[in-house]
């Protein structure tokens, strides 16, 4: 159930105002209001859509049908406090890639899309990540690992904060 | 072709050439400062038109023609938006381009926009090119402080800004309406054609959309002029009067198994082979090439014995293929299963597939879960007719769908099924010797409880 307390703080509401001068209309901040939103909070939850749609003037349903559109925002659930996207496209599966996502999904016990119990990993299966001369290739938040192993996941998994 | 000279990598080895002050110390915005003294947006446009600049985002459409498009007599405003949703599987220019020359990126957007009178422009950058959006920031940053960028630029009466738009992991927002929708804060479900985004795009105001490289191709055809363009690469068919030729450099980006997978710029037209040979160092351990995609996934493959066709606009056609796409090559060498590779891109197409028509949505689902079959060995000889069927009757080519996502998605299936069938065969009669001539589907349950 929605609550009715306010979930978009007034440090949100001030960055998503400031993108109204970039657009003629407030149609146009929904994509990068749902990016802040999805920053601050983890997810888009539906009192953050009710919000949202308040700010730009649009039926909450409006938000939504655009929200759900986009594979990209968690709906249901705040992520990890790490995104973790396993390319599993022609480039890199060719070189293993699959394979590298299965182990990765071994190693946290989890399935692409799932968080880890202890917050600290959500995994994907990404869609091509652009990186096919690095390939197989693994973006962790703002990170990419290129020609990735098991020996880097192994790595990778290590140097992870508690 | 070992002795071209680079010019759109020209600055990518230099240190820290994502900065403003190493592009300006290579001449960096001096073409931005002579073209708003000596040329009218017109003057522009015909010297683009002249060039016969080709789109490098895969259509290959004559970027002069789609500009002049715009109505002249229009009140504005007008848009730009910059294509930087470089989603094709084996596909990355754009982020090497941005990551390692922004500038040259923005310097293109702003000629551009000067002749095409946008007033905003936009860059609607895929969500998982972090480091590129960090870098078009500092550099959009530093254009604004230079007067590069904002009112009067360089004293001139032309004024402009540029917007970074991130995405969000929507491989639709590449085709062009489905941005303008997506930038319009909707769902990134393509438009119906015509209008053109040239007459009605962005908001309902005449929108030019391009590529990331293109637009860079404008700023080195307004350095060096129309003819040092049309000094480079594959002449137009004098036979065909409607041929525009393929003209200038490219960039290839080489991914799979090669020795040395990379970005390459060369004349658009290098031979396939010679690409791979020469440029990436030969397939790895010495192996041989079994199947190599020329442009981006969705071109579909060629066989080892095609590899010589001449990689421009023109060369993928003659085997088959889509057209040269975003010069993504994918190599696939003879270890590699096709009925992996045809699952892998249809998995893909159908997880883009954003929905809105019925042949694409039903259709590219349907054909992964055929080739799921197949894999796990209850493939059926009519499964291969079936798949031919679906691709064959999706995409804007049989006039079923609104965009050519389908397309896309339809000649991986043609050109594999065709050129690798008996591969599919073999498989499928070694893997399910009782029932690969069976004419209706096992039941689903069957699968679940096998």
């Amino acid at each position: 159930m929605p609550t009715t307390e306010r979930v978009l703080s007034d440090p949100i509401r001030t960055a998503i105002q400031a993108y109204y001068p970039r657009y003629p209309n407030r149609r146009a901040v929904l994509l990068p209001a749902l990016h802040v939103v999805h920053e601050h909070l983890g997810h888009v939850p539906q009192q953050a859509v009710v919000e949202i749609a308040e700010m730009l003037e649009l039926a909450p349903a409006d938000v939504l049908d655009t929200l759900s559109f986009y594979g990209f925002f968690k709906q249901v659930e705040p992520m990890g406090r790490l995104r973790v996207w396993v390319c599993r496209s022609i480039s890199c599966a060719a070189c293993g890639g699959e394979d590298l996502l299965e182990y990765l999904c071994r190693r946290l016990g989890i399935r692409p899309g799932e968080t880890t119990a202890d917050g600290r990993v959500t995994l994907e299966f990404a869609e091509c990540l652009g990186a096919c001369e690095h390939a197989p290739a693994m973006l962790a938040g703002d990170t990419l690992y290129k020609k990735l192993t098991k020996e880097k996941i192994d790595d990778f998994l290590a140097s992870l904060p508690s | 072709m070992a002795d071209y000279e680079p010019v759109l990598l020209a600055n990518i080895h230099k240190e820290g050439s994502h900065r403003l002050a190493v592009y300006e110390a290579g001449g960096g915005y001096r073409t931005l400062r002579r073209v708003l003294q000596e040329r009218s947006p017109a003057g522009v446009i015909e010297v683009i038109r002249a060039s016969n600049l080709r789109g490098r985002g895969g259509a290959g459409f004559p970027t002069g023609l789609k500009w002049s498009f715009l109505p002249a007599d229009h009140p504005g405003p007008f848009y730009m938006c910059v294509n930087a949703d470089e989603s094709e599987p084996g596909t990355f220019c754009n982020r090497v381009q941005m990551e390692l020359d922004p500038h040259q990126v923005i310097e293109g957007i702003i000629l551009s926009c000067y002749a095409t009178r946008a007033n905003t422009a936009y860059i609607y950058l895929r969500y998982e090119y972090p480091l590129a959006l960090e870098r078009l920031e500092t550099a959009l940053a530093e254009c604004r402080d230079k007067g590069y960028l904002g009112k009067n630029i360089l004293g001139h009466d032309f004024s402009l800004d540029i917007h970074v738009h991130r995405g969000a992991g929507a491989y639709i927002c590449g085709e062009e309406t489905g941005l303008i929708e997506s930038l319009e804060g909707k769902r990134a479900w393509p438009r119906i054609k015509p209008p053109f985004p040239a007459v009605e795009g962005l908001f309902r105001k005449p929108t030019v959309v391009n590529n990331v490289e293109t637009l860079t191709c404008v700023l080195h055809i307004l350095d060096r002029g129309a003819d040092w363009f049309k000094s480079i690469g594959t002449p137009s068919d004098p036979k065909n009067p409607r041929d525009p030729g393929s003209y200038g450099p490219k960039l290839y980006g080489i991914s799979g198994h090669v020795e040395r997978p990379g970005l390459v710029e060369l004349p658009l037209g290098v031979p396939c082979r010679e690409l791979i040979e020469e440029h990436a160092g030969g397939l790895r351990q010495g192996r041989r090439a079994k199947a190599v995609v020329p442009g981006g996934l969705s071109t579909g493959v060629m066989t080892e014995s095609e590899l010589d066709i001449p990689l421009d606009f023109s060369g993928p056609l003659r085997v088959g293929c889509l057209g040269l796409g975003t010069a993504g090559v994918i190599v696939l060498d003879e270890t590699y299963s096709m009925i992996d590779f045809l699952h892998n891109s249809c998995r893909f197409f159908a997880h883009e597939s954003c929905g809105q028509c019925t042949p694409c949505r039903e259709g590219t689902h349907w054909a992964v879960a055929m080739l799921q079959r197949i894999k796990a060995g209850r493939g059926r000889l009519k499964d291969l007719d079936l798949l031919l069927e679906i691709a064959d009757n999706i995409g804007i080519i049989p006039g079923t769908t609104i965009c050519g996502l389908a397309d896309g998605a339809a000649w991986p299936i043609k050109t594999t099924l065709r050129k690798f069938r008996e591969e599919f065969v073999d498989h499928i009669k070694q893997t399910n010797p009782g029932g690969y001539t069976a004419q209706s589907p096992p039941p689903a349950m069957a699968l679940v409880h096998k």
